[in-house]
């Protein structure tokens, strides 16, 4: 169920991103502080994690641009969220739950802050072969969403520049083609799932598959923004999120 | 003449109608009445026993569906005759075991029968378990009473093919493989290795994969811990009885203990389904525990079977392996193949590289792994997966140079190889 956007009396929204903001702060420091352990050097988690970057890149660029996200610089509850969903099988890729079995929460934890940290430049995007309108009817859906039909925009959550917000939503920006389109797909097959309420999984399935087409071709096609960095919060979007995301504490 | 042929087909027909009479037995058990175990009282002592015993038993393992809630069962447990469903374990009154009592969960524990009567399938290792005491088994029972969520998930029906998936074909399996047994202590061996043989026979159940079975899934005597391949054929569980695969006669107690305890020793790091288990279950062990178990297994006798793993003539440098390892392997393994430190192990004298069998060379290669997350080794070292660099042809040579190389002298791998190992690839792809 898609949900449209509502607009609480002002007290109130004040209150509630004063509560959001205290919340991200609290599941940002939950993030980076995982466990006991002295916290290793950035040259020791490099060595340790030659298994992660054999196809996510050195750096945690991908190696595959084809397909294989890159991961570098995405918010570090996204990626702790994704690992933990294909260790507990809501992510389905043979290997990588193969990699993450004998893994710990707490290294889990770590890991996502390795590759949260980096910051590289991105390659330019994809060449589309989309024709105009379906670029325009994506560039519409991600920016603006459809009232009529109560879809929110991909930029409400995402945020305005589309690179993400701390600490869960990933940015959209800077992915493969092949990547976006067989995410979306598998979303609205029910083949990848979030933690419930599984938010894009809604999206996903409110959206038709030209829909979907359409979004991908605009997102792959756009440039990252020289300050690829996610939005702080997501008090800092300015309203509240339309949808609630099992993945996102709020 | 025509006496003899009668009394022939007489005696057939009293031995076949005494066997039908058995197995009609077997399979039509007594149910054990229902109760409301919910208000079984247990002391808070015997719950945290049980609830390490759980661990040692690994029930999670199988009784946890990936993602799953804790013990509500339903995950398969690939067989090579079909999937076996893991059952629900936890309270609930209908659909786990909240109507079980003590006497019921030892039956199924020692006997492999359920509390409605019904047999059960040996994928629940029911004939190792039938060693673990009824004190032992209170303690489980009480821990999933006490410390489980009750989840009202339905059990999953069975898929086994005809025809395993006949009660009178298991009865018979049973007649032939399996009898109730009491640990029989050695009164010529210490306590700590009657200790440790107790847990490792039993509840540990860690000759499910390491020994060899039969055409039908039972265990052959004289066999015991010799190796097998895991169900999926994606996996070999080496012998812990011959030297050149998993013994650990030549290893000192505390390197085994640690072994099971960190996941790693001075030869490297437990990677594969023993990961898995070290993660989940070992680790977790008491120190007296791990010792007496590494006392058992260091005793174990050699039954080495005749498998060569000495190289034939061939002896030739597989040239192309060797670029491959210099490009791939070498900045980790080095260029002598001696290795850094346990995180980065020797290949040299390496015993998951000569093995007769190389499934876990290739699957190691193929799809990588992360040695477990132990409270001694919190962030492990992981060999990274290749299936994404490596052709078939390139692992054959890549395998056949490690093999062969600084004094290992185990047999090339062949394309042929690569096909009758295709499942582990399959697996990864």
């Amino acid at each position: 169920m898609v949900r449209s956007p509502r607009v609480p009396p002002k007290g109130r929204l004040v209150w509630k991103r004063v509560c959001i903001g205290v919340l991200a702060v609290a599941a940002g420091a939950v993030v980076t502080s995982a466990s006991a352990q002295p916290v290793l050097s950035h040259e020791a988690m490099t060595e340790r994690l030659q298994a992660c970057i054999s196809c996510h890149g050195k750096e945690g660029r991908t190696i595959n641009q084809e397909y294989l996200p890159r991961i570098a610089g995405k918010p570090a509850g996204y990626l702790f969220n994704q690992l933990l969903n294909f260790r507990d099988g809501r992510r389905n890729n043979a290997v990588m739950t193969h990699l993450l079995q004998p893994l710990s929460d707490a290294y889990l934890r770590e890991i996502a802050a390795y590759f949260s940290e980096l910051q590289i430049p991105y390659a330019s995007p994809d060449v589309t072969k989309a024709s105009t309108e379906t670029l325009k009817l994506g560039e519409s859906l991600v920016l603006r969403g459809d009232p009529a039909r109560k879809l929110p925009a991909c930029a409400a959550c995402h945020g305005s520049p589309l690179t993400g917000v701390a600490p869960s939503i990933p940015g959209l920006l800077g992915l493969p083609t092949a990547y976006l389109s067989a995410q979306l797909g598998a979303w609205r097959a029910g083949q990848r799932h979030a933690q419930a309420p599984d938010c894009m999984g809604e999206m996903a399935k409110a959206l038709s598959p030209q829909d979907l087409s359409a979004v991908t071709a605009w997102l792959s096609s756009q440039p990252v923004p020289s300050n690829s960095k996610p939005t702080a919060s997501v008090a800092a979007l300015g309203a509240p999120l339309p949808l609630r995301c099992g993945g996102v504490p709020q | 003449m025509k006496r003899i042929v009668w009394m022939f087909v007489g005696l057939t027909a009293l031995v076949v109608a005494a066997l039908a009479v058995l197995l009609f037995r077997e399979v039509n058990g007594s149910a054990i009445a229902a109760v409301d175990a919910t208000k079984i009282v247990a002391p808070a002592e015997q719950i945290e026993r049980g609830k390490y015993l759980a661990r040692i038993g690994n029930c999670v393992g199988c009784h946890t569906a990936r993602g799953g809630e804790p013990y509500a069962g339903g995950g398969a447990v690939d067989t090579p005759f079909g999937a076996v469903y893991a059952s629900n374990l936890t309270p609930d009154s209908a659909a786990g075991i909240g109507s079980w009592s003590g006497e019921a969960f030892y039956r199924a524990m020692h006997e492999g029968r359920s509390r409605d009567g019904r047999l059960l399938y040996p994928a629940f290792p029911y004939p190792h378990f039938s060693l673990t005491t009824r004190e032992d088994t209170n303690a489980i029972f009480s821990f999933l009473l006490n410390r489980v969520k009750p989840a009202n998930r339905r059990n999953t029906e069975h898929a086994l093919a005809f025809p395993y998936n006949n009660m009178y074909a298991l009865a018979a399996w049973r007649f032939l493989y399996f009898k109730p047994i009491e640990y029989q202590p050695d009164a010529a061996r210490s306590a700590q290795w009657n200790r440790g043989s107790y847990l490792v026979q039993g509840l540990a159940h860690c000759g499910a994969c390491h020994s060899t079975r039969n055409s039908l899934g039972a265990p052959i005597a004289g066999h015991t811990y010799d190796g097998a391949m895991m169900p999926l054929n994606d996996w070999y569980a080496p012998s812990l009885t011959d030297k050149r695969e998993a013994s650990v006669a030549d290893w000192p107690i505390e390197q085994i203990a640690r072994w099971l305890k960190d996941g790693t020793s001075p030869s490297g790091a437990a990677l594969g389904p023993m990961a898995e288990i070290i993660f989940q279950s070992t680790q977790h062990a008491t120190n007296d525990d791990l010792v007496a178990m590494s006392d058992y297994l260091k005793s174990l006798p050699f039954t080495a079977k005749n498998k060569s793993s000495e190289s034939n003539a061939n002896s030739t440098i597989n040239e192309a392996g060797k670029r491959l390892y210099k490009d791939h392997c070498a900045s980790c393994h080095g260029d002598d193949g001696k290795g850094k430190s346990e995180d980065f192990p020797a290949l040299a004298g390496n015993r998951t590289v000569t093995m007769a069998n190389p499934t876990n060379l290739i699957s190691l290669i193929l799809k990588g792994g992360f040695a477990p997350a132990t409270s001694g080794n919190p962030r492990p070292h992981g060999m990274p997966p290749f299936y994404h660099l490596l052709t078939d042809a390139d692992i054959a040579n890549v395998a056949s140079f490690v093999r062969s190389s600084w004094g290992n002298s185990a047999p090339a791998l062949t394309d042929l190889d690569m096909v009758k190992y295709r499942n582990a690839l399959e697996t990864a792809r």
